[in-house]
């Protein structure tokens, strides 16, 4: 019985020798919506590659909030350090450049924001390499444009190693792609969700769901409806609206939340 | 004070054409093809530049014949113009094919005037140029002296003088042909009958007046260089002769404590061609292994790698201006500076991919959504203007990615100047569920002539998908047009 703790515990020790140190609480950063946070253990940990895809080509302006609204959570008790968003031409062509009065109306000081447009994926690995060795840098999102076959297993591995050395989280924004195996902690898919109409029947403010499809501490198939608080900062459960939620393209209706129109009940569920 | 005139450039063009048949390029000029330019094979066939070209061919049936090009003209006289920095800072253009150098101060280096003027007609001619070149006391002495192949100012005819077709021919039908002979004249018998202008001409071509030429670029703060008695054939070594003069440049900005944000270096080769790399950096820097570094990331971006050909015989680092920088202390506790290291990954990458490709956004004063926000390079010093805060508690009202141009789409709205109610967009279909409706942007109508301009009507509209979209109506229906056209503007988280 001893024998059988002591190895245990040596593999253990092993195991985590390879896997590398735990982020502790401090180095975690929260989403501010406890669907979220209390399952993740508090937050997302910071100086590691987090992976967001698209869920559809159309949800990448989803996928640039969400990616900004994660960057603002990792500045927030960071200081006011620099945010750097690493481009492609043709990504820049297909989803427009970034608009200094939107990113205020998300919360974002566009000052911190520098934007760094390679003229291919080569360029963009480079310039990623060089970015996630920068200490001064509080988060480098990187957006390759469609398959990028450059970002494989080794390029994660590469950038993932670099982020934990520098304390840089790396968020990688994928559109158009299909996932891959990869060094990321953790991989989420984002959509866009109908929001909550105001009076007069205008949009309101953003929502987005937030399905974690892989995730270094096991976790799986956590899914929430968040819905961006600009003023404050913070990621809240997205309130039900009478308008009624919108059906993700290409589902059912019967695949839907089994809770219904009316229940109040959270929408972020652990189905795992 | 001299100025060359380089001919035509065999090398540069008629590659087809043996170097001793007459040849000529020609021009468009009033309707007829006319010799802009002829070789001395067809000078002395009696050719001149402005014959036409039918007449010239009637003459000589075998005359070789291309077209001008004053775009590559200008082009080789820049090239050449670069290749004589070696000899003066002091370098300015005199279009179409002619050059003034300053070069006081400058000739014992090179043996004095004559040996410099040696020097330069010699590497000219190697490169297959016809050069004319005159030494004169003023500009304008050596310019003259140049354009019409003479060794004394008085035996230069008055043409000489470059006055207006009239006056010259005034001061010949007045007897005066020479230069001589109005140096003979009093200076104020000459400005009363043919005007200021002939006698002040006069003053600056024999009279000694001396206007300063204006170089093609400003005399840099600071200018270190490296000559070398046999030429270098590597790309390397010349870099490590940068890499010296650099650290020679650090050590007389630290005395003066002033950093550089530019810094050129230019690699002279034997055969006259000048290979510049200019680096830039958005704080002000004397830190040798960060220039160098910058340096070969210009190197490595080039398109067309640096070719040593013959080699390098003088590398030059020169840096534009100063700008104060206090020297900096080291934690005593350890650690490195950590404020400059952003500072210094954008400047590597503004080198490696280009400045307009690393950028940071600014706040423009403008109602107009696409002038609002301002892209430019981050190495740039920021336009001071204050974002204005959002409403609390509003959603977002403009869209995180611009479209610039706006893309159009294909709407279909209840009533013509209502909100769409669907909408097509790169073939894709979107149901609009929720809209918000029009916002009224005027065009500025005070800024055109015609004072036009359609207004748009924006709205913020929410499709089935739950997908946020920035679309807006080009004109006022029933007041501006009858069929508005849509288009989209930007996309919303």
């Amino acid at each position: 019985m001893d024998e059988s703790r002591i190895i245990l515990a040596a593999l253990k020790s092993r195991i985590g020798a390879i896997e590398g140190p735990k982020p502790s609480p401090a180095a975690r950063f929260a989403l501010g919506s406890p669907v979220l946070d209390s399952p993740l253990g508090g937050g997302l940990p910071r100086g590691r590659l987090h992976e967001l895809f698209a869920a559809e080509p159309d949800d990448r302006a989803a996928l640039a909030g969400a990616a900004l609204m994660l960057a603002m959570r990792i500045g927030e008790d960071a200081g006011p350090r620099s945010l750097l968003w690493l481009r492609q031409d043709g990504g820049v062509r297909t989803s427009g450049l970034l608009y200094g009065p939107g990113l205020l109306e998300l919360g974002l000081d566009p000052a911190r924001l520098v934007e760094i447009v390679a003229p291919d994926e080569a360029g963009l690995l480079r310039a990623a390499g060089d970015a996630v060795r920068c200490p001064d840098v509080a988060a480098l999102l990187i957006e390759p444009w469609k398959s990028a076959r450059g970002f494989d297993l080794t390029a994660s591995r590469r950038l993932a190693i670099a982020a934990e050395k520098s304390g840089v989280t790396v968020l990688l924004l994928r559109t158009e792609a299909e996932p891959v195996p990869s060094a990321a902690y953790s991989r989420w898919r984002v959509r866009s969700l109908a929001s909550a109409p105001l009076e007069a029947g205008a949009p309101g403010h953003p929502v987005l769901e937030m399905e974690l499809l892989r995730h270094r501490g096991g976790l799986a198939g956590l899914r929430a409806c968040l819905e961006w608080n600009r003023d404050e900062h913070v990621f809240q459960e997205a309130p039900l609206s009478g308008a009624g939620l919108s059906l993700p393209a290409g589902r059912s209706a019967d695949a839907g939340d089994p809770g219904g129109e009316g229940a109040r009940e959270p929408r972020g569920r652990l189905s795992a | 004070m001299r100025e060359i005139r380089a001919g035509r450039a065999p090398a540069s063009l008629g590659a087809g054409f043996p170097p001793d048949a007459p040849f000529a390029l020609v021009e468009k000029q009033k309707g007829a093809m006319r010799l802009a330019a002829v070789n001395r094979a067809a000078l002395e066939l009696g050719l001149a530049p402005g014959l036409n070209l039918a007449d010239a061919r009637a003459r000589l049936p075998d005359l070789g014949v291309a077209d001008h090009d004053r775009r590559a003209d200008a082009l080789l006289l820049e090239w050449i113009a670069d290749g004589c920095d070696r000899y003066t800072p002091m370098v300015a253009l005199d279009p179409p094919d002619g050059l003034i150098l300053d070069i006081s101060g400058c000739a014992h280096l090179f043996g004095g005037e004559a040996g410099l003027r040696a020097d330069l007609v010699e590497r000219l001619q190697r490169l297959g140029l016809q050069v004319a070149s005159a030494l004169g006391d003023t500009p304008d002495a050596a310019h003259a002296l140049a354009r019409h192949a003479g060794d004394r100012l008085e035996a230069l005819p008055v043409e000489a003088l470059q006055l207006d077709q009239e006056e010259s021919v005034a001061l010949r039908r007045a007897g005066l042909k020479r230069i001589g002979d109005l140096q003979e004249r009093p200076s104020q018998i000459l400005s009363a009958r043919f005007g200021e202008e002939a006698a002040d001409r006069l003053a600056r071509v024999a009279g000694g007046r001396d206007i300063r030429i204006t170089p093609r670029r400003a005399e840099p703060a600071l200018l270190l260089e490296r000559r070398f008695a046999e030429p270098i054939g590597r790309t390397e070594a010349a870099l490590a002769a940068i890499a010296d003069l650099a650290a020679e440049a650090v050590h007389r900005m630290e005395e003066s404590q002033r950093g550089g944000r530019r810094f050129e270096a230019q690699l002279f080769r034997t055969d006259g061609l000048v290979r510049s790399l200019r680096v830039e950096t958005g704080l002000p820097v004397r830190d040798v292994p960060l220039i160098m570094r910058l340096f070969d990331e210009r190197l490595e971006a080039l398109a067309d790698p640096v070719d040593p050909g013959f080699g390098f015989d003088l590398v030059r680092l020169s840096v534009p201006g100063f700008e104060p920088l206090a020297p900096l202390q080291l934690p005593l506790e350890g650690g490195a500076l950590a404020e400059g290291e952003l500072a210094q990954l954008l400047d590597r990458l503004s080198t490696r991919l280009g400045r307009g490709r690393v950028r940071r956004l600014a706040a423009q004063d403008s109602h107009i959504p696409e002038q609002a926000s301002l892209l430019f390079p981050a190495i740039e010093t920021p336009p001071a203007q204050d974002w204005p805060g959002p409403e609390p508690g509003e959603p977002p009202l403009r869209p995180t990615h611009l479209f610039d141009p706006p893309q159009p789409i294909e709407v279909i709205a209840g009533v013509p100047d209502g909100p769409p109610q669907r909408f097509r967009w790169r073939r894709h279909l979107h149901e609009v569920t929720l809209a918000e409706g029009p916002e009224r942007i005027a065009p500025l109508w005070w800024r055109r002539a015609d004072n036009g301009g359609l207004a748009r009507d924006y709205y913020r509209v929410e499709d089935r998908h739950g997908r946020r979209f920035w679309l807006f109506r080009h004109g006022l229906y029933g007041r501006e047009t009858t069929g508005p056209l849509w288009y989209i503007h930007g996309l919303f988280a």
